[in-house]
């Protein structure tokens, strides 16, 4: 009953949204309503209901609506099928309680495992953020500043190239070259620098650097984007006046380009955190990344009201985290999406 | 800064020699030698394209160049970066940092420079006196207004008291009222402060009106170097000649030369005027006279023209009259608003001149 409520409220909501906007848009073609012609009379019908029935399937059925399926079901109990909407379908915190302090039966008294897995993504995902920000920052102000139409033409293809490659690929062909028998460690053992093969997976290595590898393009891209706007003037009066390389960059271009460097983090940040591929493929035996807790919560321990409660908690965290981030750095939300 | 006049501006001499900048194929700039005197304001007036920017940023250091050597003070700047020479450059676009303050901007260079805050306070509020903007410390730079921009940006290059100042077509930006006082202003500045200025524009008028020399440029070579006066009255190429100013120019043959004057035979006759160097008899030439210096015919005149009125553009404190010549050629001549008559459009004006008035200049085929 709950699910075929939902089921008709998602198929209705675009429409009732296209309505009220409908409304919206005729109220503002009253006089004095709105100084420059209204979205309606600008686009056209046709254009017009198209992009506001598309746009709202967009956000409703593809973001909220899902989300807030999640977010309802976080707060259920794990029950079979048949139960589901009867008298045991209760609004219960049991499965937040969970994540902090394990299962009613466990000993401890934190629930360190999940914990534990949820602070280390955290920290490794601000980690490879700021390794991506420093290895991107370079080829993005090379990119934007520098490099003539021809050499910058090339660069963007051979960024592109590799992404061509579906992400699964891509993350066993770096376990390929970091395994005990891979390229690296061969060639580190013909040379003679190491008397036995690198733990490279082990160590982390190349968890930091698949997820590296994975962001790097949306690192580059709104890098590129922030710092390609930058008037080369700017550079050259602070040079002029006697600045050293690292004060420019320091004292006028960052602080130019902190929006689209905070945009570029946030990114980054978040789909670090948020990817799936590369901590399965290339965590070491003692790593525990948070997205495949959440997966197995669903798929191993067939608990959905937990994953999703899980799911939530990453959720909203990092959204916060994220907030928090721009508000220390003085920035608005809608100044990143320049 | 205007404390120790002395002490900079003895290192304010730029030579240029044998200085060359090519592109690939594209020579910008050809080989210039050139000794720009210590406390000059010195112009390179041209047309776009002509490499007076190139080589403006030869001299900053933006730009290197592909032979010869840039000297300031009598030190070779080869190995030296912008952020290393005695130079400070106003962009044309002034390029003030959006993020700071007035006062953060000014004492941008002080604070690169590890000089304390608060003897930067000093100096920032002592060339914001200069400069008039006293109490705009604290304002962002897109609160001012152009002028006020302006302002900061000759602030914040003298704030870290170069030797030279290059200035990039600063006052191309605004508008008419606001250049003529700038051009003021900067020459004033230039004057308390004592420095060398290096200024390029297109503008003959900012040329001329604030420059102790003008060095005119025409695809990568200069043309002449010498005093507004001696530019504007004595033009050495046709380039020059009809570049700085207006002129107008009847072309024919060479007559007759003496060394001094010469004597040129066109289709509406022969005229004399000054020789501008060596010219031999039959040589393409071409015979130059101002507008202004053509006036209603008088009997004491050696030059005559005549010809059809068929313009006339009154400007207030003088007229512009285009005559239409026998040959079909155009002559504009001003001030002839003196005449007791005022013309009127189709009728016939005689308008002369003296011989030295005139000047005679070999001109090439293609030529103007």
């Amino acid at each position: 009953m709950r699910s075929s409520l939902a089921l008709s409220l998602c198929l209705l909501l675009p429409f009732l949204v296209t309505a009220i906007l409908l409304a919206g848009g005729l109220f503002r073609r009253q006089p004095n309503a709105s100084p420059g012609p209204g979205f309606f009379r600008r686009n056209g019908p046709a254009v017009s209901i198209y992009l506001v029935i598309a746009v709202s399937a967009w956000v409703f059925l593809t973001i909220v609506f899902p989300q807030i399926a999640m977010i309802d079901l976080s707060f259920h109990p794990n029950l079979p099928p048949k139960k589901i909407g009867g008298p045991e379908d209760v609004f219960t915190l049991e499965n937040y309680r969970y994540f902090v302090f394990g299962p009613v039966s466990s000993t401890g008294s934190l629930n360190t495992l999940h914990l534990g897995a949820y602070a280390a993504t955290i920290t490794a995902s601000v980690a490879v953020t700021a390794l991506n920000f420093i290895l991107c920052y370079p080829i993005a102000f090379y990119m934007a500043q520098s490099a003539l139409p021809r050499a910058l033409r090339r660069l963007i293809i051979l960024l592109i190239l590799p992404y061509w490659i579906n992400e699964v690929l891509r993350v066993f062909a770096v376990r390929l070259l970091l395994s005990d028998a891979g390229i690296v460690n061969r060639m580190l053992l013909a040379t003679g620098l190491v008397g036995t093969p690198v733990d490279f997976i082990g160590n982390n290595v190349g968890l930091y650097w698949g997820l590296s590898y994975t962001c790097i393009l949306t690192m580059v891209f709104t890098l590129y984007n922030a710092l390609e706007s930058l008037d080369k003037s700017q550079i050259e009066a602070a040079r002029d006046l006697g600045a050293p390389w690292w004060h420019v960059h320091m004292f006028i271009v960052m602080p130019y380009a902190k929006p689209g460097i905070a945009s570029g983090c946030a990114l980054t940040f978040m789909s670090c955190v948020g990817s799936i591929a590369a901590p399965l493929v290339l965590g070491g035996p003692r790593t525990l990344w948070f997205t495949p807790v959440i997966y197995d919560r669903f798929y191993q321990a067939l608990n959905w009201p937990l994953g999703a409660a899980y799911a939530v908690i990453l959720l909203v965290s990092c959204t916060v985290f994220v907030l928090l981030s721009l508000r220390i750095l003085g920035l608005k939300l809608g100044q990143i999406a320049r | 800064m205007p404390d120790n006049i002395g002490a900079t501006a003895k290192s304010g001499v730029v030579e240029l020699s044998d200085l060359e900048v090519r592109y690939g194929d594209f020579q910008a700039l050809q080989r210039t030698n050139l000794k720009i005197e210590s406390g000059e304001f010195f112009s390179f007036l041209g047309p776009s394209g002509c490499g007076k920017t190139t080589l403006l940023r030869t001299i900053s250091g933006f730009q290197s160049p592909t032979l010869g050597q840039v000297k300031i003070g009598g030190i070779d700047m080869r190995a030296a970066g912008p952020n290393m020479r005695p130079t400070a450059l106003i962009f044309q676009n002034l390029a003030l940092f959006p993020l700071m303050t007035v006062a953060e901007n000014i004492g941008y260079g002080l604070r690169v420079r590890g000089v304390p805050r608060r003897d930067r306070d000093v100096t920032v509020s002592r060339l914001l006196d200069i400069v008039s903007l006293l109490g705009h410390g604290a304002k962002k730079i897109q609160e001012l207004s152009g002028g006020q921009k302006q302002r900061v940006a000759i602030a914040r290059a003298l704030a870290v008291e170069p030797s030279v100042l290059l200035l990039d077509e600063p006052l191309s930006a605004l508008d008419l009222k606001l250049r003529q006082y700038m051009r003021a202003e900067l020459r004033a500045i230039q004057r308390r402060i004592g420095i060398t200025f290096i200024y390029i524009t297109h503008d003959q008028a900012e040329a001329l009106a604030m420059s102790d020399r003008v060095a005119v440029m025409n695809a990568g070579r200069i043309e002449q170097v010498g005093s507004p006066r001696s530019i504007y009255s004595a033009p050495e190429t046709p380039f020059v000649a009809s570049f700085v100013g207006e002129n107008n120019i009847i072309r024919g043959r060479i007559k007759r030369f003496d060394g001094t004057e010469a004597t040129i035979s066109t289709a509406l006759g022969d005229f004399t005027g000054r020789a501008a160097g060596n010219l031999h008899c039959d040589q393409p030439a071409a015979y130059f006279v101002r507008p202004e210096a053509l006036t209603p015919y008088q009997p004491s005149h050696e030059t005559c023209f005549a010809g059809e009125i068929v313009e006339i553009l009154y400007e207030g404190n003088s007229s512009q009259v285009t005559l239409r010549m026998p040959d079909g050629e155009k002559l504009i001549a001003r001030s002839v608003t003196s005449m007791t008559a005022s013309p009127m459009l189709g009728e016939r004006l005689r308008v002369g001149c003296n011989r030295a008035d005139g000047i005679v200049m070999a001109i090439e085929g293609s030529h103007p």
